[in-house]
């Protein structure tokens, strides 16, 4: 029989360490976009809820339980993370867990490299928050984790210009601190 | 000329540089021009029309004389300011737009004719002949005059962008400036401090005065402390907020490299894009020039320069230095040189009741009529009712009073409004929303004055926000006030120069108003005043002064040209910064990429996506080569080819039938779950958006294709109709296209393929053409549909993207293994040619489905987008260029996709002209050369013969008009 082999979209071009920062490829394990049909997001965030522990999120914010996180990303549209959804009759479901690059950046200059690239008020954006926005050039989703580490998503074809676009931040962010460390 | 002990850093370390390959030494914390000043060196460039000698005119981004190259080869930057280039250790500057030398400029001859050379003289003399004007003038003209020069290379230097959040922007750090920030700073707001110098401090650097019983530099350099620490305030040093935009967007250039020798990755500049809810301008004044006699000689500067030299960087511009003004700053100056030992040549004043305490050779009630020297000034006349004497002198300090620094408000249309007791504009309120002004730039001309705006304006600022600042007691400062009497120009015969950089006089301006470009708008495009790098911050009050005088009207009643963004000069290099070479688009790859790559393939870019041209083999030396035998293989054999790149939308919902049948010409509720149907989509206006296959796999669930190119303004499409045109519709859309990789294989043997892939084989009763089901592959789940764009047996097999890249390699071994292989972007587009499928080269954007033969696909049973539009007349006028083949008579003549179509004898002319070739090829399996295109009545046509001419490659083509389908016309190769 015959044997596929699978590969990330990062593969070959992550993980980069540049100054204080660190971009890694994240598993982000199953993803299903969850599209609730007219009248049915109440019903399918409750069935969610009852079967993974998340339900359907707020406007720019994400829930998590147990490794399993639901990212709002559009809407009236999350994207369910980290398990295969249950049967969800009032709900478009499309699996799209190989659509998406997801990369993780953490390191205490992440915010600023982030500031480079992405034209949204990080400082607002809590734990959890998660905004639709642009990635340099891509359109993409950008969620804080942590204080100093955030989850970037961008198509998976352009996993390459994610990683140009962030290590070309990162080296001018480095270069910028080690000026600033230059004694005078 | 360095004066001991004097300056912020007396001690400051040595650094050596060079200018126009002089070997000199500056001090640390010295600007350039600082530098040169120290090293005795005036003369610093030539004028940008008459090549006059120049010298530094101000110590600030205003500076329009004193434009150098700083670096050398590829990354040399042309026209930085010598006033706002910090000097580093290594600095190689160079003087601009003179040859041999500065000091013998072959082109200072211009000055000589300058009597012929006054305002508009191109538009007078250069109108004619008109040939003339591209082809000789203006390559003249423009070799002659201008500023540095880019070095024609790659510039291997970067700069990058970024985003920045605050609450309160505060725009300067002078009195103003910090007051405000330290007051939002301690509110606890979040504050954006920007100031266009290295240090803070404003022009409490550049003076001689105390605030709370402090030198000026040392207070300052105490609030700055402890705004530093302070967590929500960013000081951003070397930062010029160069123009103001709406909802609170605000542009700004911070220099982050040029102050230090090149280091890999440092960024030259960084264009930062600030969003703040608030802002204060503290942007202070500019000092104006005054527009007497032969005022443009090195050594001539303004007044508060050479306080600044003086006191922040303990440099005199001269060793007899000559003041001269209307107000009672120019005593200052005089009051600061005698302090620093510096000879005071004279103090004229041009006000005949100014008086002085100071032991200096004072004239009240005077003026300054001429000056002499022609590289560099050495004496000046100063007339007294009549009375004229000459005074030697190196320097001539000159104040024509203050203007506020009001450009900021003025970039939202706002107009400066005229303030009769400073003789200068001010900001009008409330001109940008959001922004107020405070301190000099509002015209509170006392450092007291500035300290209290500022205070009051972060309180105002914050009040709005809804945040409180605690009262902040305001700090003790001088508190004069600021006496001065109009003097815009002195009379005299020499030229009085108004717009240094740009070479214009008050004989131009006056020049202007007497052949009536009376407007002060007029007059800045007759005279260029205004338009340099400086703006018209150094000429445009006198300018339109001098203007106003001639027109016989008030300055207000003048008025001022418009001030627009950016405040001072920003490199496109920072504006575009991150879009060079990969960064000026997304690159989107498929899975297959490495593989084609890896076989040498050209790739070619299809929207973002990069797509294989074709694979080379040995011995094949050109594209067509690779291509025709591509063509041949599938067409005899199998080949593969990575079609992941078409668009694929998943529609779910229980109307999703209903949907599409509104979203495509044609009818998709009949369609059968397992079925595959192509599909018109056209735009609202009737014509064709894009084509495609809808494949139902559920009553409620479809999955359609689009082209590449359109994928996105399909899918923008679709939701613009789902959430607008049909909102009663419940369905739901999403983007499928990156979780697919699929791969199309095409050809007699493509059954072997999959039967050698698929797991349990592969029998292909059961799969008809147009149909579509589930298999697998190494037990993934994968999704087969058969449908063909190459006119063979096809099948595209898809699997989940992971996967794409193991499963391209192996439908190309299995290919290979029975003759075939793997095939590019020409012989795909060779083979829909043959088989007069359309693509985008087709469906242009003006075609309707009438133009393609496709008219009855517009379905008249239901309604759809565009369906009432294409029923227009005019879109189903029989004369419109229908679609048809082409084939030529000699075979080896070719026919060029763009070309027109004419009848046979009828002249190649535009109005002649009765269609276009929209594709062309040659068939390796026809041998032959191939077009289709769009000619009027085409499909009554075929058999008569037409001329193709190509106007832009000069050749001319008879062809055969035939039917569109060239190759197996009834479709049994893909269909049985």
């Amino acid at each position: 029989m015959t044997r596929l082999v699978a590969q990330t979209p990062c593969a070959g071009l992550l993980p980069v360490d540049i100054g204080t920062v660190r971009v890694t490829e994240a598993e982000p394990g199953p993803m299903h976009l969850v599209a609730p049909f007219r009248g049915q997001a109440k019903a399918v965030s409750a069935v969610l809820k009852d079967a993974l522990g998340v339900g359907l999120p707020a406007p720019n914010r994400s829930q998590s339980a147990d490794g399993v996180r639901a990212l709002w990303v559009a809407p009236g549209q999350a994207l369910l993370i980290g398990a295969e959804p249950p049967d969800l009759p009032g709900a478009a479901v499309s699996d799209l867990s190989d659509a998406y690059a997801v990369v993780e950046i953490a390191g205490a200059d992440a915010a600023e490299v982030l500031a480079r690239l992405v034209p949204v008020d990080l400082g607002v954006l809590k734990r959890g928050h998660t905004a639709r926005t642009l990635i340099g050039h891509m359109t993409g989703s950008v969620t804080r984790l942590g204080a100093a580490r955030f989850e970037m998503m961008v198509f998976r074809s352009m996993a390459g210009s994610l990683v140009h676009e962030l290590t070309e931040a990162m080296e001018a962010m480095a270069a910028r601190r080690a000026l600033a460390a230059r004694p005078d | 000329m360095r004066i001991a002990g004097r300056g912020l850093d007396p001690e400051g370390a040595a650094l050596a540089f060079s200018f126009d390959g002089k070997r000199l030494s500056g001090r640390e914390g010295d600007t350039l021009a600082a530098a040169l000043l120290a090293n005795d060196i005036r003369l610093v460039g030539r004028s940008f029309k008459y090549h006059r000698p120049r010298g530094i005119l101000t110590a600030g981004s205003e500076e329009p004389n004193a434009l150098v190259t700083v670096g050398e080869g590829a990354g040399a930057e042309p026209n930085i300011r010598a006033t706002v280039q910090e000097l580093h250790d290594g600095l190689v500057a160079v003087s601009q737009n003179r040859w041999p030398s500065l000091e013998r400029d072959i082109l200072s001859v211009n000055d000589l004719f300058a009597p012929f050379l006054s305002a508009g003289f191109y538009y007078k003399t250069f109108m004619w002949p008109r040939a003339f004007w591209e082809a000789i003038y203006e390559p003249i003209i423009r070799r002659a005059a201008g500023l540095g020069a880019l070095s024609g290379q790659p510039d291997p230097g970067r700069s990058e962008r970024a985003f920045a959040f605050c609450d309160l922007l505060v725009i300067g750090a002078g009195p103003a400036g910090l007051m405000a920030a330290l007051t939002a700073g301690r509110a606890g707001a979040r504050v954006i401090l920007a100031d266009e110098d290295a240090r803070m401090g404003g022009r409490l650097l550049a003076e001689r005065e105390e605030v709370d019983g402090a030198p000026g530099p040392v207070w300052a350099a105490g609030i700055v402390a402890e705004l530093a620490v302070m967590e929500n305030v960013r000081l951003m040093p070397r930062t010029t907020v160069t123009g103001a935009y709406d909802q609170g967007s605000y542009g700004a250039l911070e220099r982050v490299g040029h102050h230090v020798p090149r280091a890999e990755h440092l960024p030259r500049d960084c264009f930062w894009r600030i969003a703040a809810k608030r802002a204060v301008l503290c942007g202070g004044a500019l000092e104006r020039p005054l527009a007497l006699p032969d005022n443009d000689r090195p050594g001539i500067m303004t007044a508060g320069a050479v306080r600044a030299y003086l006191n922040r960087w303990g440099v005199s511009p001269g060793r007899a230095v000559a003041v001269f003004g209307n107000n009672d700053d120019a005593h200052r100056t005089a009051a600061d040189l005698c302090d620093a030992g510096v000879k005071v040549a004279a103090l004229i004043d041009a006000r005949e009741d100014a008086e002085t305490d100071l032991d200096v050779p004072f004239h009240s009630g005077a003026v300054v009529t001429g000056t002499k020297g022609r590289l560099g000034l050495t004496e000046i006349t100063v007339t007294k009712g009549g009375n004229s004497h000459t005074i030697q002198a190196d320097c001539l300090a000159m104040s024509g009073g203050w203007n506020p620094s009001v450009h900021l408000t003025c970039h939202m249309n706002g107009r400066p409004v005229w303030d009769e007791d400073l003789l200068a504009f001010v900001p009008s309120p409330g001109a940008v929303p959001g922004l107020r002004v405070a301190g000099a730039a509002n015209g509170t001309f006392s450092t007291a004055g500035c300290l209290a705006a500022g205070i009051t304006a972060a309180k105002e600022a914050l009040g709005e926000l809804g945040q409180t600042a605690p009262d902040i007691a305001v700090p003790e400062a001088e508190d004069r006030p600021y006496h001065i009497r109009a003097l815009w120009a002195v009379p005299g015969k020499a030229r009085a120069w108004l717009d240094f950089q740009n070479d214009v006089t008050v004989k131009d301006v006056t020049l202007a108003a007497q052949e009536n470009y009376r407007s002060v708008e007029h007059m800045k495009r007759y005279t260029t005043q205004g338009m340099a790098t400086d703006q018209g911050k150094n000429s445009n009050v006198a300018a339109l002064a001098v203007l106003a005088d001639a027109t016989g009207r008030t300055i207000p009643e003048t008025g001022t040209t418009t001030f627009r963004p950016p405040y001072s000069p920003v490199a496109i290099g920072a504006l575009g910064a991150g879009a060079e070479g990969p960064g000026f688009a997304p690159e989107r790859r498929t899975t297959s990429d490495a593989a084609s790559r890896d076989r040498g393939a050209p790739m070619i870019e299809a929207g973002l996506w990069f797509r294989p041209s074709y694979y080379p083999r040995p011995g094949e030396t050109t594209w067509r080569h690779s291509c025709d035998r591509e063509v041949r293989m599938v067409r005899a054999a199998v080949g593969v080819v990575d079609v992941s790149t078409l668009g694929k939308i998943d529609v779910q919902g229980p109307d999703a039938a209903a949907f599409l049948d509104f979203a495509y010409a044609g009818t998709m509720s009949t369609l059968k779950p397992g079925r595959v149907r192509y599909g018109l989509m056209l735009r609202e206006d009737g014509h064709v958006m894009d084509d495609g296959t809808a494949a139902r796999f559920a009553d409620g669930h479809y999955v359609i294709t689009t082209t590449t190119a359109a994928a996105g303004q399909v899918m923008t499409h679709l939701e613009f109709a789902r959430q607008v045109l049909r909102p009663d519709l419940d369905v739901q859309i999403a983007s499928a296209t990156e979780q697919w990789a699929q791969f199309a294989i095409a050809g007699p043997l493509a059954d072997e393929v999959l039967g050698a892939v698929l797991d349990g084989g592969f029998e292909s009763t059961g799969w008809p053409f147009m149909s579509h089901g589930a298999v697998a592959v190494g037990g993934v789940a994968a999704r087969l549909f058969r449908i063909s764009f190459s006119g063979e047996r096809g099948y595209e097999l898809a699997v989940p993207s992971r996967y794409g890249a193991s499963l391209y390699r192996l439908l190309v071994a299995q290919a290979e293994s029975l003759g075939g292989g793997a095939y590019g972007m020409e012989a795909l587009n060779v083979l829909r040619i043959e088989k007069g499928f359309i693509t985008h080269a087709e469906i242009d954007g003006r075609v309707t489905a009438f133009d393609l033969g496709m008219g009855r696909m517009v379905s008249q049973k239901k309604e759809s987008i565009g369906r009432a539009a294409a029923g227009r007349p005019g879109l189903l006028d029989p004369e419109r260029p229908q679609l048809v083949g082409l084939r030529v008579k000699e075979p080896d003549q070719a026919l060029f996709a763009g070309a027109h179509l004419f009848e046979k004898t009828a002249e190649a002319v535009r109005v002649n002209a009765q269609g276009h070739v929209s594709s062309n090829c040659w068939s390796p399996t026809l041998g032959t050369h191939l077009g289709i295109g769009f000619l009027t009545k085409g499909p009554e046509r075929y058999g008569e013969t037409v001329r193709m001419v190509d106007h832009l490659r000069g050749a001319e083509v008879l062809c055969e008009v035939c039917h569109p389908v060239f190759f197996d016309p009834e479709g049994g190769r893909m269909r049985d």
